[in-house]
Formats: structure tokens, sequence, C-alpha cells
């Protein structure tokens, strides 16, 4: 082997790894390269505008009051929309309780139990087709089921069509996350005599729990930001709110009510709200990630990845 | 090879008798009492056959190796032992028997969960659990049910010792098993499968991603559980079958060639295709 490497070299004096004198093939690829790294910035535009546009004119009006006071009358200065983060925070939670488990269980069905079951492609099928239904149409979805058989708007509502709309992604999410987990992991689990049940909550559950909660945050941002489908389920409120099954007052809904006053105050006030509203989904987001990273032994939780959201192929 | 012969096979019932196709030598005289007895077996992943009528009956608390080269369904009749092909989809034993210790493993009344317990296995990429080392071991005793901490501290250290691996790891207990090396990995796979007690270790090619110095350590280790487990080992490697194992079983497309003591079917095969394979003419 070595003698016959050898010799092959001394017949060939020179190795041919200088640049090609064909420059074509070279110059493709820096194009290419150059292509995808302007583009990648070019994404980040949009962004940055939206956060600079919102710092820049929802910081003026940010002060603890508007935490906690409720939203002032028309052409009145001050106030602020402490029942429409109290509002858009329980319609969230609400969507999240009845769809994080919802999402979750009928992933781990899908994709741990009967994967190629008829039930389990139907419940796949129509989990892609309500990914792309108009949030509207959630909104008329709980207004029939909740509103008109609760007889009233109310939180509970806003809550219930958040829920429809955003269990497809979670259930979507959460078998990605599932069919994650490598294979090799079952094997072993069920190789030292593991049930389905301690296979799945033991071994690949924790595998795959912080993409799972990837997905659930992202339909917290989702859901949090969402006019539509509560425009007319848990409509609006002046006040705080006393009871799910009263109407609510939410982030979104007050910047679309208020965007559109001829009062400058109130303008200003919806940037403030913007300005709140993109600020607790971050936080959310920040918050779920840093809680829910992989905690594997003897490994840094703290990583820059969930900024990002890197997340590293295997293990 | 000769398709009546294979038609013959495909009407056999679940216990028929079995009426050999190819008859594989057998050892003579053997005094061994028999672990696991395979009578016959047809074995299909979907319309394909990659089993076709396998007798063989491997000793307890000795090694036995199946070799032969890829596709020969040694691998196959290894997961079959303790019904890890359940979890693959249209793949099934369509003929045939497996008795373990005088018991039927495809009987309906079988608990598999059971069965795998008392049958371990250790896989050709290790494959820890991301847990820490301690919990890899603890693993087994936790979902059958054991709790106290006393019994499970001891038999982690016991395990960790069988499988040679506690010198290296006993001041990292608690750190990633992720964290160790090819060879560690594998020999803790091991451990955890030693820790539930079982009766049988199943090993698919346990060192084809290790290291000559690793490879040498898992052998070393195999050798050493002898003395309580009945090991069945699936290998590519005739050096590593002949160095470890006291009967080797030779496959060939589907089917048993050759069973004999390892050191008679490596000096003395009986049948020209083992005799081809083992000097490397084909395969």
């Amino acid at each position: 082997m070595d003698s016959a490497a050898g010799s092959s070299l001394a017949a060939a004096p020179t190795l041919k790894v200088y640049k090609p004198r064909d420059k074509t093939r070279l110059g493709m690829d820096r194009f290419w390269t150059s292509l995808c790294v302007g583009v990648s910035f070019l994404t980040l535009i949009p962004l940055f505008s939206i956060v600079y546009l919102v710092l820049r004119n929802g910081l003026e009006l940010l002060r603890p009051n508007v935490f906690t006071d409720l939203p002032p009358a028309p052409g009145v200065e001050g106030g602020g929309f402490g029942n429409a983060i109290e509002g858009t925070i329980v319609m969230v939670i609400i969507a999240l309780v009845l769809a994080a488990p919802l999402g979750t269980c009928s992933a781990i069905y899908i994709c741990e139990y009967d994967r190629r079951s008829r039930l389990a492609g139907m419940v796949r099928f129509i989990a892609k087709l309500l990914t792309g239904i108009p949030s509207i149409i959630c909104g008329v979805f709980a207004y029939a089921v909740v509103v008109i058989t609760t007889g009233g708007f109310s939180a509970l509502a806003g809550g219930v069509a958040l829920a429809v709309l955003v269990l497809p992604t979670v259930l979507l999410t959460a078998e990605q996350a599932l069919l994650g987990v490598p294979n090799a992991l079952r094997e072993a689990a069920y190789g030292l005599g593991s049930t389905r049940f301690q296979t799945i909550f033991r071994i690949v559950l924790p595998e795959a729990l912080p993409a799972i909660m990837t997905g659930i945050m992202l339909a917290v941002a989702r859901a949090a930001g969402e006019t539509a489908p509560i425009l007319f389920t848990a409509l609006f409120s002046e006040y705080w709110l006393q009871s799910i099954m009263q109407p609510a007052a939410s982030l979104s809904v007050l910047i679309y009510n208020f965007s559109g006053l001829p009062y400058p105050h109130q303008i200003k006030l919806a940037w403030t709200a913007s300005l709140v509203l993109v600020a607790l989904v971050t936080l959310a987001n920040v918050t779920a990630q840093v809680v829910f990273s992989k905690r594997v032994p003897g490994r840094k939780r703290f990583k820059m990845g969930w900024f990002l959201n890197i997340r590293r192929p295997g293990n | 090879m000769d398709d009546t012969r294979t038609a013959q096979r495909a009407t056999g019932t679940g216990n028929a008798k079995p009426g050999p196709v190819t008859t594989p030598a057998m050892s003579t005289g053997s005094t061994d009492k028999v672990m696991i007895d395979v009578e016959g077996l047809d074995f299909h992943y979907g319309p394909s056959k990659a089993l076709h009528g396998v007798t063989l009956k491997i000793p307890e608390r000795k090694v036995t190796a199946f070799i032969g080269p890829s596709g020969c369904g040694k691998s196959t009749l290894l997961r079959c032992f303790n019904r890890m092909n359940d979890l693959i989809d249209h793949a099934e034993v369509t003929a045939g028997l497996i008795r373990i210790q005088e018991t039927d493993i495809n009987d309906p009344a079988v608990d598999v969960i059971e069965l795998r317990r008392r049958v371990g296995m250790v896989f050709q990429k290790s494959n820890p659990f991301p847990k820490s080392i301690y919990e890899n071991i603890a693993y087994g005793l936790r979902i059958s049910g054991i709790r106290d901490k006393r019994v499970i501290d001891e038999t982690v250290e016991r395990s960790l010792q069988g499988a040679a691996l506690w010198d290296e790891v006993k001041d990292r207990l608690h750190t990633s098993a992720l964290g160790l090396s090819g060879g560690q990995q594998q020999r803790l796979c091991i451990a955890r499968a030693v820790a539930v007690q079982p009766e049988v270790i199943l090993m698919d090619e346990p060192c084809s991603a290790l290291d000559p110095i690793a490879t040498a350590k898992v052998e070393d280790l195999i050798c050493t559980l002898t003395d309580r487990f009945t090991i069945v080992i699936v290998t590519h490697n005739m050096q590593q079958a002949a160095r470890v194992s006291d009967m080797t079983a030779f496959f060939y497309l589907g089917r048993l060639i050759e069973f004999d003591r390892t050191d008679k079917l490596f000096s003395n095969p009986s049948q020209k295709q083992t005799e081809d394979y083992i000097s490397g003419r084909f395969g």
C-alpha cells in the first residue's frame, strides 16, 4: 500500500492544488456564497426596522402607570392599558391550557403509538390543513361555539379562538420534535424491558421537550399578537377583567382601536402597547428557552443558542 | 437456493416440525444445557423472506457468535430472541419456534416487556441515554419499580465494575454519559444491560464502531461475562468470533449453513461455503 502510493507520487511531481486557471467555477462559488449571505442580511432589515420603530415611537409614554392604569377616555391625557395586558395574558394562558396538552398528546399518539394508522394519517393531514386557516375563521368558530352558547363575549371565547388557532402548530412542531429523537434511544429503552409508556415518558419526551417547548412558545407569540380571532370573541373592555366569562381587553385589539382614533395621545399609547406586546412575547420566549433548555448533566445550561433559536442536530 | 424447498417451508405452520432445509452440521456430543432453542424458523420482512428454516440450539453460559456476509439474516435472528422485530412494521416470524428456557417466546401469553428484561441487548452503535452515567445504569432498575437508593447505588457500582468501567468513571458518575469516549459508552451500554440481571445478552456488532484498543476491552469484558450470562454476538470480524466465542454459526442468504464449536468451525469446517467464507474467498 505504502510503496504503491509512494511510486505514484513520484510519477506525478506536482500535486495540482493551485487555484484553477478556469476562473468561472471559483467565481460561481463566490457569487452564490455572497448571494446567500447578502439575502440573509436582507431578511434582518424588516425585523430590525420593526424593533426600531416600536422603540422610537413607544418609549415616549412608557411609564410605570401604563401597566397599572385603565385606558383613557377619548381626548383625555394619561391612562394606560393595564387591563389589556391582563386580558392578553389571561387569554394566552387559556389558549395554552387547552392547546398544549391536546397538541402534545395527539403528537405522542401519531408519532409513538400508531404512526401508520389511518387515524394518525387523518390527524396529521387535518393539522396541516388547519395551519393555513385564516385566523378570523377561528374567531368565527369560537363565536359560534362559545359566544352564542354562553350568551356573550368573553375572555374564555377569546382563549378558545386562540387555542384553535395554535393547536395545529403545537401538534406539528411536537410531532417533529418527537421524530427528531433518535430511534436508537427508543430501542435502548425497549431493549431493557421498558413499556411503551416508560419509553415515551422517561426517555423520548424529556429528549424532545426543548423542541416541543419551542413550538409552544412560537404558538404563544402568535396567539398574543392576533387581533382578528379576539375581535369578535372577547371584544374589548374599558375595565379590569372580573371573570373569564366577561368581555376582555387585549393589547392587540387596543392597538387596533387606538391607532384608528384621531387623538395623538391614543396613537402614542398604541405605539407603547406595541412595544409592550413585543417585549412580552420576547420575554416569554427567552424564559421558556432558558428554563427548558436541555438539562444534560455536565453541560452548561445557558447558551447563546436560544437567542437565535439554534438547535444542534443529534445530541 | 432451491425454489421447491422454499415453497415447502412457506406452507409450514406455527409449530410445525422443523424439517431443516439445509441440514447444518451440528456439534456432536454437546452436554451443555440449551438456553435458546430455535426450530425451523422462517422470518419475513413484508414479502421478502429473511430467514429460511433456521434450526439451532444455543448453549447456556457460552458465547455464541453469528457470522456471515451482510444481509444474511444474522441480526434479524438475534433480534428475534428479544422480539425487537415487533417494533418493525410488517416484520414477523412466519414459521417455526423459538424457545428460551423451554418457553415459546412468540406465544401470545408471553409478556414481551419481561422477555426483554430477561434477554438484554447491546446495539451496534452505542446508545446511552442522554442522562448521567449513574442514571443510565439506574434506569433499568427504576422502570422495574426499584426505588431503594441503597440497592440502586450498589447495583450501579457492581454493574460498572462488571463492565470494567468503574475505575474510569467513579469520580464522575453524575456527569453526562455522552461525555464518555465511544468505547466507554459501549461498555456503559453493556453495564446497563447487565444491571437488570438478564439471562441472555444479545450483542449486535458491538465493536464495529470501536478502535482496536476499545475492541479488546469489550472482548475481555465479554469473556468475563460468560460465567453469569449466555451471550450471543453478531460480528463481521471473524478474528473476533474466533477470539471470544465458544460456538459459531455461519449464515448465508438467510440460511444457517454451519453451526459448530468455534475451534472446529474455523479449523475444519464441514461445509464448502463456510470454508470459502472464513478463508476470504467470498463475502
